[in-house]
């Protein structure tokens, strides 16, 4: 089941060192163009619409909907291959972007596209923490 | 500037086997490189332009060094699995400015017997790869398979649909002794193997296989005086589709790009391809190519395959008549040169006689690269017959 999936350390980039800190206090970081507003993923210091190098943090609102998924039967990858089934997919932000993720606390098979969900903070124990989502129940039923 | 007429593929390998554990990579390089030249009549000391990818080592030098090339062009573009097509479309654009006259195109390696040793892409420290590495993709098949579950969500595509490019496939590879698997398969037998990455089974997956192969671009006075017949090339588009700043859609390829500038470059349309080799990593790539290359509407690839469309010589569009990736090879877990190889031999009607298109004059190889599920490299290549 989803709850023991494992939370492999991420690589801490110079432009992405605030984002894996700010996972670590359950906050999803986005960052922003301060020129023509989009929010930008996956993080970094340019925006790759207008091509500005003004951009700054954000906190995102955490919510969003399954763009699309999949259920990994078969995987080689230590910590993952103890944990099949599991879910693998992009969850499309209310802020916009579609960002890759893994759908915990339910079962694989009761995903589907569209479904509304909410951020759940993964602690690593080295500061950051991976943002996974749950079905959120207090969804109003605009899913698309 | 077009490339039209300007260049000819001469010479084409494919290494004949598909488990090789007592070879290193650059012996299998060297191996094909020397198959396709001498198939197009020509020899290392004729090649004065090498193309590669990430599996010949540190860029073309090291192949240079071991084959003893003497060169006066090199481009090691890397767009994974369609590197090859894009090196075909560079090799013919160097011949058209005169920088070179026979160029060497190779691929190799051996991920079926050994870890994959000198690839990109393995947990490298940019953005995009620490963001997609920490969720249990596992290789390839998962982001395909999220392709495949937003095509079918969108458009209603079944995975009875997807197994009929599989079925296709296995009714050409049977005719293939050197295919990795050669039986053909029915739809049902598709649907009842085992589930990888859902919607995606196993037989939705191409096979891994050792090996290679190899391809001689030359120019027009060189093709002349050769015996060999030889592939005009037509027309060439290339493409990198990406995450599009996270507004990623993942029902379409690069195909959307890389196809109309190939047909419009060689003047053909989509009724005029006799053949078409379509990149088959996955069965839901080739449902995407398919439309993106234009031969059905957006969202119709899963119809458009039924019927023994794709199936040889008699389907609207005889595909992959090799067995593919699917069925035959897939070497270095690359397709692209196979693809090219396969549309040379029907052009020369040199396909297996049971799926030998009759007639055909203008065929149509298509790689595909990276994935389709984050970020992609396409690459469309129009041939014809030497008077085409």
């Amino acid at each position: 089941m989803s709850t023991t999936l494992p939370t492999p350390v991420p690589v801490s980039l110079p432009e992405t060192e605030e984002f894996w800190a700010a996972t670590a206090e359950g906050k999803l970081l986005l960052r922003r163009c301060d020129d023509c507003g989009i929010p930008i993923w996956y993080p970094r210091p340019f925006c790759p619409v207008c091509g500005s190098f003004r951009t700054s943090w954000s906190e995102a609102s955490g919510r969003g909907t399954v763009y699309t998924f999949t259920v990994v039967h078969r995987s080689g990858i230590p910590g993952y291959r103890e944990a099949l089934p599991y879910v693998v997919a992009y969850v499309e932000l209310a802020e916009g972007p579609r960002v890759m993720t893994n759908i915990v606390d339910c079962e694989p098979d009761d995903v589907v596209v569209g479904m509304p969900v909410r951020v759940v903070f993964h602690d690593t124990g080295q500061g950051s923490a991976l943002y996974r989502f749950q079905p959120d129940p207090t969804a109003t039923d605009d899913g698309s | 500037m077009t490339i039209r007429g300007k260049a000819f593929i001469a010479g084409i390998y494919e290494h004949p086997l598909r488990e090789i554990p007592d070879r290193s990579n650059s012996q299998i390089h060297a191996e094909v490189a020397a198959g396709a030249l001498a198939d197009a009549g020509l020899s290392f000391s004729d090649v004065d332009a090498y193309f590669c990818d990430s599996s010949a080592g540190f860029g073309p030098l090291s192949m240079a060094d071991y084959l003893g090339l003497r060169l006066t062009h090199v481009d090691s573009t890397e767009t994974g699995g369609s590197s090859y097509v894009v090196h075909v479309g560079h090799a013919a654009e160097a011949i058209a400015a005169g920088k070179c006259q026979v160029a060497l195109i190779t691929l190799a390696g051996r991920p079926r017997s050994a870890a994959m040793a000198g690839r990109p892409g393995g947990g490298g420290a940019t953005p995009d790869m620490v963001f997609e590495g920490l969720w249990g993709m596992s290789g390839a098949v998962t982001g395909y398979a999220m392709a495949a579950t937003r095509h079918m969500h969108e458009f209603g595509t079944t995975s009875a649909q997807l197994a009929e490019v599989k079925v296709a496939a296995s009714l050409h590879a049977q005719h293939n002794p050197n295919a990795f698997l050669q039986e053909p398969m029915t739809v049902e037998e598709v649907l009842e193997s085992p589930m990888i990455s859902s919607p995606l089974r196993r037989d939705d997956c191409c096979v891994v296989t050792d090996g290679g192969g190899a391809l001689i671009v030359v120019s027009p006075e060189v093709a002349r005086d050769l015996s060999r017949v030889s592939a005009k090339i037509l027309g060439h588009g290339e493409a990198i589709k990406h995450a599009d700043n996270g507004r990623l859609d993942l029902t379409y390829t690069g195909a959307v790009v890389s196809g109309p500038r190939a047909f419009e470059e060689a003047g053909v349309t989509q009724a005029d391809i006799d053949y078409a080799s379509i990149y088959d990593s996955f069965t839901i790539t080739v449902i995407e190519t398919l439309e993106d290359l234009g031969f059905c509407a957006k969202g119709e690839g899963g119809r458009f395959v039924l019927d023994g469309a794709l199936v040889a010589p008699d389907g609207r569009l005889p595909f992959n008549t090799d067995g593919g990736g699917l069925c035959n090879n897939h070497p270095s877990n690359r397709g692209g040169i196979t693809k090219v190889i396969e549309a040379v031999r029907q052009l020369r009607g040199e396909a297996h006689p049971a799926v030998q298109v009759p007639d055909c004059t203008i065929a149509l190889a298509h790689g595909t690269g990276g994935s389709i599920g984050t970020r992609m490299g396409s690459s469309t290549l129009i041939l014809g017959t030497e008077d085409a």
